[in-house]
Order: C-alpha cells, then structure tokens, then sequence
C-alpha cells in the first residue's frame, strides 16, 4: 500500500449510475476504514480540527477507527456534530479538515470525510443512538427551520436539556437535505430520515406545516407560546433569475423547482404524483453545487445535458468531486458562454437559447477574473428546457414579519459572528438567512455557535 | 393530520369543505390561501380560503374538479383527513390593512367567476364585518354552476347574478354586468375581479376603459408556496413577481395576462395536454391540478 494515498473509495460506474437514483460513491468497508485511519499520523496540534466548522475531534475518533472501536468513534462525532452521515458525504473536505491535514503537504490527505461516513453508516446500521441530555432545564426554545443550521442548533440545546421545538414550513423536515440534495448524493429514507430520527431521539419535537411569518409570528411564539429563545434557520430563499428575454416560456425552471419536484416530491419516480419535464436537449445555467445536482438529476431522467457557466473552469464554484463525477457521467460542460435570450416557439415553449462567448479579463470584486463578451460570437444552442441555477436571494418572510429583527443591505438577517445574536433580544440566527447561500457544514456550524449563545444567553 | 369535518358538494365539480386547522384559523386573512396534501405520496396543491372560524379553529376552503389529484380529493368525507394544510400563505388583501376611515369612504366592486367567489366571499365578509357595504357581481357559466349565492347575499350591499347562458340573473358576461352597472350611473373607486385568468384579464380590460383601479388574484402551478422554487413567477409591470409571496394578488393593469395564460394555459387545452404528455412522459399522471387528468 502507498501511504501517500488514500485508500481508494468504491463507487458506482459512470455509464451504471447515470440511468439510476443509486448512490454514487459506496463508501468504505470496516478493513478499508481501519486501513485509511492508520495513515493518520494523530497529529497533536491537529490543523484538520481547525478546518471544521463544527471543529470534530477528528484525531481522536480516527484513533478509534484504526482500532476497530467504532461505537467509541462515533461517541467522539457526536460530541460535535448531529449528522455525521450528512457531513460526510457532502461537506467539501477538501476545502476545509482535509484542505489543512498534514499528509497532504507530500502526497494526499487522510480521507476524513469517507471516514466519518463510514462510522456514521456503522452506527445507524448498529443501532447507536446519540445520547441525550441528563437534567432538564425547562426552558424552551423555538428553531425556525430543519435544515442543517437547526437541525444541529436543535440537536446541541437539546442535549443540554432545553425543550426545543422546530418548526418547518413544508411537509417533511430535512430543508435542503431533503428538498435540494438529491437521492444518489445523498439517500433520503437511509441517511437524512435517521439522523434526523436521531435528533429526535434527544427529545426534539419537529411540527411540519408551520409557516413562521404567516402561521405564526416569532413575537407570537415567545409572548404566546412561551418560547425563551428563538433561533432561525430559514435557509436561503427566493431563487435567482437572469432577467433576459424569454425567461417566462414554459420549460424555463429554477433549480430549485426542478429539484424540489424530483428530490422532495419524488416526482423522479414513476409512482409520484408530482410531474417533472424531461426534456431531450437540456442547459442549466450556473457552476455551483446546485447547478451539477439539478445537471445531473436530468441525465439521469434521460437527457442530453449541458452546463453553460460565463467563466472558466477555474472558476466553477462547485466542489471538484461534483464536477468530476458530472463529466464522467457525460455532462456537456459550455464554459465562458452566457445565455442572452430564450428563444420560444408559438406555443411558448423553449426551443432554443441564445448564447455569446466571454473571455476573461481583469479581475473583479471577487477577485476572480471578470468574464466580458466576446462581440459578435452570438450563437444558438439547441435545447428545449432551461435550469436556471444562479443562486438565491434572501426570503422575505420573517424579517418582514419580525419588529427589531434587522438586515443587511442583501435583506440577509444581521446576526453577530461569534453566536449568531441578531439586533432582537432572545433571537439568534444561523445558515443562509444569515449568510445567503453557502454549504451545509456552515449552516451547521453557525446553528452550533448560536446554540452555544442561546444557552449563554438562557442560563444568565 | 387535519380532519375534515364537514364536506359538500356545492355543484357537479365544485367542492366545499371544513377543515380543523387551528394555527391558519387563527392567523388567516382575506386574500390568502392554503396548500393541501391529501396522503403521503399526494401533490401539494394549492387552494382558495373561502371562510376561517378563529374560535372553532376551523379553515372552510372550496376547489372544483380539475385533474386527477382534485378528483380524488372530492371524494373525501367528514371524519377523513387531509395528511397536510398548511398557510396561511401570500400577503392578505391589501384594504385590511388600510386605514378604516379611509376605506369607509370608498366605494368597492367586486367581480367573482365561477370557482372565484369563493376567495371573494371572505374579503366581501371582512369589509361587513367592518360596517362597510361592497358591491358584489358574480357570474357563472349557468344557474347549476352557481355557489355560495345566499352566504354572498347575506354579507354584499348589492349582489348582482349574471349567467352566460341567461338561465339565472342577468345575462351574459361579468364584464358587461359591469359596463350596465356603472351605465345606471353607479360608481365604484376600486374592482377586486378573481376568478379564471380569461375572465380577470377582460374585466381588466373593461376597467381599464372606466378608469377603475383592479386588484386581481393569480393562481399560477406552484410547489412549495413559501418563494422557494419560482414556478408561480408572473410579470407585473415589466418585473418579475412570485405569486405566493408577492401575491397572490396584483394590479390587474399592470399583469401580463397573455403571458400568465401561456404558463397556464398549456395544461388546459387539449393540444396542452398532448403536448405535456410528450414533455413530462410517465412522470406525468394528471396529478397537477391543472391538466385534466386521465378523465
């Protein structure tokens, strides 16, 4: 074996998994895990915990796995985190514990994420339960949203003793996990529904259906429903689109419509209710995580698919490995290209989008280079449905209906760094309300901080 | 689980029922609506509040038969439940929050088609509740078609019955009721006209010509109804808006109706259907509400 490599991740073949909803990557066995965990080199001054956002002992619980005690290694995961099997398979590990691993500076780093995966899987397929809380505190707090920012902030307060309720304004909890991400990134029944069990294992109670802003008001749950704290985690909101002609023709979807239909509403299955277009020639706009999810959700409903992203792919800003498996599954990448127009036919349907070549030119505010077009390279590309993955821009619906709750100037809720303190008293906030679209390990990050400020803040 | 505690049938397709729902009883206005799930693998479809009981904790909501999805639902009795309801969502209509001195002194006309008295009624029940007398006109395909004639009589100054066959009423389209009335020499600062968007559409036509300002609510094919996945997106004065967070109702004047019609229309007509048959495959089975269904 080459200790300067990890031990290699089976995974579904390319030409298999892109007519399947099956997961992609099949994680490690217990003598693959034992043998990734014996290249860590247990640093002392460990980097990787640094790089966490929920800053997981991950020294110590790989120390567990290379002995084979893998209940002792999930003890140590969910000291700090509440969906471990999440966070392993969609964090971007390489940006963050494995971006700052020490084996990585000769050669690659300790395969952190396929292990925490691995313990997590071990532990739901073992029945291990995380622990709950020994002593009440009968205090009760209120979490706006089960995404990740308040499934976590949940899981901590309710582990200290607190009675925490979420509310979640669709059918089912799980936010992103459940509505954004799909089936083979992340299997829905097998891993979001049991650690969200979890959760509720440590005494939270979820109510779905519940619309904070129109079912009920914060103010109405801390004057009324006796809540003494209030933590929002709303998630990112309305989605984006690009403003150029022919965006209202029929067969023009945001991602987060597309996906909402096939990973919350199943509409991917031939038994769902809900309809989903499949298109035969299909763009999606956009290089983040969400445009390879929505990208490669099509495919596999049988389409020719084509990523179209105004810069290079330098730039995309979604996690390599997303792009890797996109590729090898067949996706079309058009880069330095941008729509112009949505061409439509009589009946309002796509047939077509308009696009120009760019080029890169000086940097902008991001520091990246800035696309310009390239005048007269106008062409039309042949498709008869359009993704429009260009982000989110916040939702409205509870810093409108909250006196003293204040915004920046993106309408993204003002909360302080340290524990997500908004401006109101007793109400904190995590996740993309507070930050505008990012990742789920930083939702969850922010929902740990803010449980942290709540039971400061409780306990004074 | 929202239990159903009493269900009529209102016409041959036209459904009422009574809904125990005690967080949208209690927070609900004129103007809003529901999003329902029938069972665990239903879709969730959108509906109109027709009537809200706060003490009761009870949510009256009426749908006509369109798809499959509602055709299910119509069989559904007291006692049953619905696996989901949740709202109240979209903004209230926007005289509830308007300054009640100011609004006595206006004189309001409101339009309702078919299936759409249903959400007039509880703005039209608000305003009288409230000491003020709305104008009322209600039109139908023919008299069977008609709904709610004697709950809308008990709360409107005047109500006004039109039917495009005659059967019942005056005769003819709402639009020419209004033409008639505002020729008697009534007069009327603002329209709320629900109903279908073909209706919505002329009678913003017609008051456009009698300088009446027109509020109209849109019920476009929407998932979440919370702003998340813009499939409700209709343009309002040249800007995008999403009808369940920004609306659900508008400046008629200033919708773009052939274009919302367009987005809606191609699950109504049979070229439509045929047409989505061949874009949504298997996946589509008539359960969005919109396109008929297998019937």
């Amino acid at each position: 074996m080459d200790v300067l490599k990890k031990v290699p991740v089976r995974e579904q073949d390319a030409k298999v998994r892109g007519a399947n909803f099956e997961e992609v990557c099949l994680g490690y066995n217990k003598e693959e895990a034992m043998e990734e965990a014996a290249r860590c080199i247990n640093c002392k001054n460990a980097q990787c915990i640094k790089g966490c956002p929920v800053a997981i002992n991950i020294p110590g619980f790989i120390e567990q796995v290379k002995e084979g005690n893998m209940e002792a290694a999930y003890r140590v995961i969910s000291e700090s985190s509440a969906l471990p099997a999440v966070c392993g398979r969609v964090c971007p590990q390489e940006s963050q514990c494995e971006g700052k691993c020490i084996r990585g500076i000769k050669g690659e780093p300790v395969s952190i994420g396929k292990l925490e995966r691995f313990v997590a899987d071990w532990a739901r397929e073992n029945e291990i339960k995380p622990e709950g809380a020994r002593e009440k505190k009968n205090k009760k707090v209120a979490v706006i949203g089960s995404g990740p920012a308040g499934l976590t902030c949940a899981g901590d307060l309710a582990r200290m003793g607190y009675d925490v309720t979420i509310f979640e304004a669709l059918h089912e909890a799980g936010g992103v996990l459940v509505y954004g991400i799909p089936e083979f990134r992340l299997p829905k029944e097998d891993v979001v529904l049991k650690e969200i069990e979890n959760v509720k294992s440590l005494g939270v109670t979820i109510e779905t259906n519940v619309v904070v802003g129109k079912s009920v008001t914060i103010d109405e749950l801390m004057e009324e429903e006796g809540f003494d704290a209030v933590f929002i985690g709303s998630g990112a909101g309305l989605p984006k689109f690009m403003g150029i002609p022919g965006e209202q023709s029929n067969g023009v979807f945001s991602a987060n419509e597309y996906l909402t239909r096939s990973n919350l509403m199943k509409a991917f299955r031939e038994d769902s209710d809900t309809p989903i277009m499949k298109g035969k020639e299909i763009a999606v706009v956009g290089g983040g995580n969400v445009a390879m999810d929505a990208a490669r959700t099509a495919l596999r409903l049988g389409a020719k698919v084509h990523i179209v992203y105004r810069r290079s792919e330098e730039e995309l800003p979604a996690r390599v490995e997303e792009v890797h498996h996109a590729k090898e599954e067949g996706i079309i990448f058009d880069l330095l290209t941008n729509p112009v127009e949505i061409l439509a036919d009589e009946n309002g349907w796509v047939c077509g989008m308009k696009c120009i070549r760019m080029e890169l030119g000086e940097p902008d505010a991001s520091g990246r280079r800035r696309p310009v077009e390239v005048p007269g390279s106008e062409f039309v590309m042949d498709v008869d449905m359009v993704i429009m993955s260009l982000g989110t821009s916040p939702n409205p619906l509870i810093s409108s209906t909250t006196a003293g709750l204040e915004t920046n100037r993106w309408k993204c809720i003002v909360a302080d760094e340290e524990h997500g303190k908004t401006t109101k008293e007793g109400v904190y906030a995590g996740g993309d309300a507070v930050t505008g679209a990012a990742t789920v390990i930083l939702a969850m990050g922010a929902g740990k901080a803010a449980a942290q400020g709540i039971d400061e803040y409780l306990s004074r | 689980m929202y239990k159903i505690l009493q269900a009529k049938k209102l016409t041959t397709n036209i459904f009422l029922m009574v809904v125990r729902a005690e967080r949208v009883a209690k927070s609900c206005q004129p103007g809003q609506f529901i999003i329902v799930r029938m069972d665990e693998d239903g879709e969730r479809i959108p509906l109109t509040i027709c009537d809200y009981d706060r003490e009761q904790g009870t949510v009256t909501i009426v749908f006509q038969t369109v798809g499959a999805a509602t055709q299910k639902m119509s069989a559904l009795q007291a006692g049953d439940c619905f696996h989901d309801f949740v709202g109240p969502l979209g903004c209230p209509s926007e005289f509830v929050k308007e300054d009640m001195e100011s609004l006595k002194k206006k004189k309001m006309l409101f339009v309702a088609g078919g299936v759409g008295t249903a959400p007039v009624y509880p703005q039209v029940k608000w305003l009288h509740e409230n000491g003020i007398d709305a104008d009322v006109i209600v039109g139908a395909k023919t008299k069977d078609l008609l709904i709610l004639e004697k709950e809308m009589e008990d709360v409107a100054g005047n109500l006004f019955i039109t039917t495009d066959d005659g059967s019942y009423g005056r005769s003819g389209m709402v639009t020419q009721t209004i033409k008639d009335l505002v020729e008697e020499g009534r007069k009327y600062d603002v329209c709320v006209a629900i109903g279908p968007m073909i209706m919505m559409k002329f009678v913003c036509k017609m008051t456009e010509e009698l300088h009446i300002p027109t509020i109209v609510s849109l019920n476009p094919i929407m998932v979440d109804g919370t702003g998340m996945c813009g499939a409700c997106r209709v343009t309002v004065g040249g800007e995008v808006k999403f009808a369940c967070v920004d609306g659900p109702e508008f400046d008629g004047h200033k919708v773009d109706f052939d274009q919302a019609m367009k987005r809606q229309q191609i699950y109504k007509t049979e070229e439509g259907r045929a047409f989505l048959k061949a874009k949504e495959g298997d996946t589509h089975h008539g359960g969005c509400g919109n396109c008929g269904g297998n019937d």
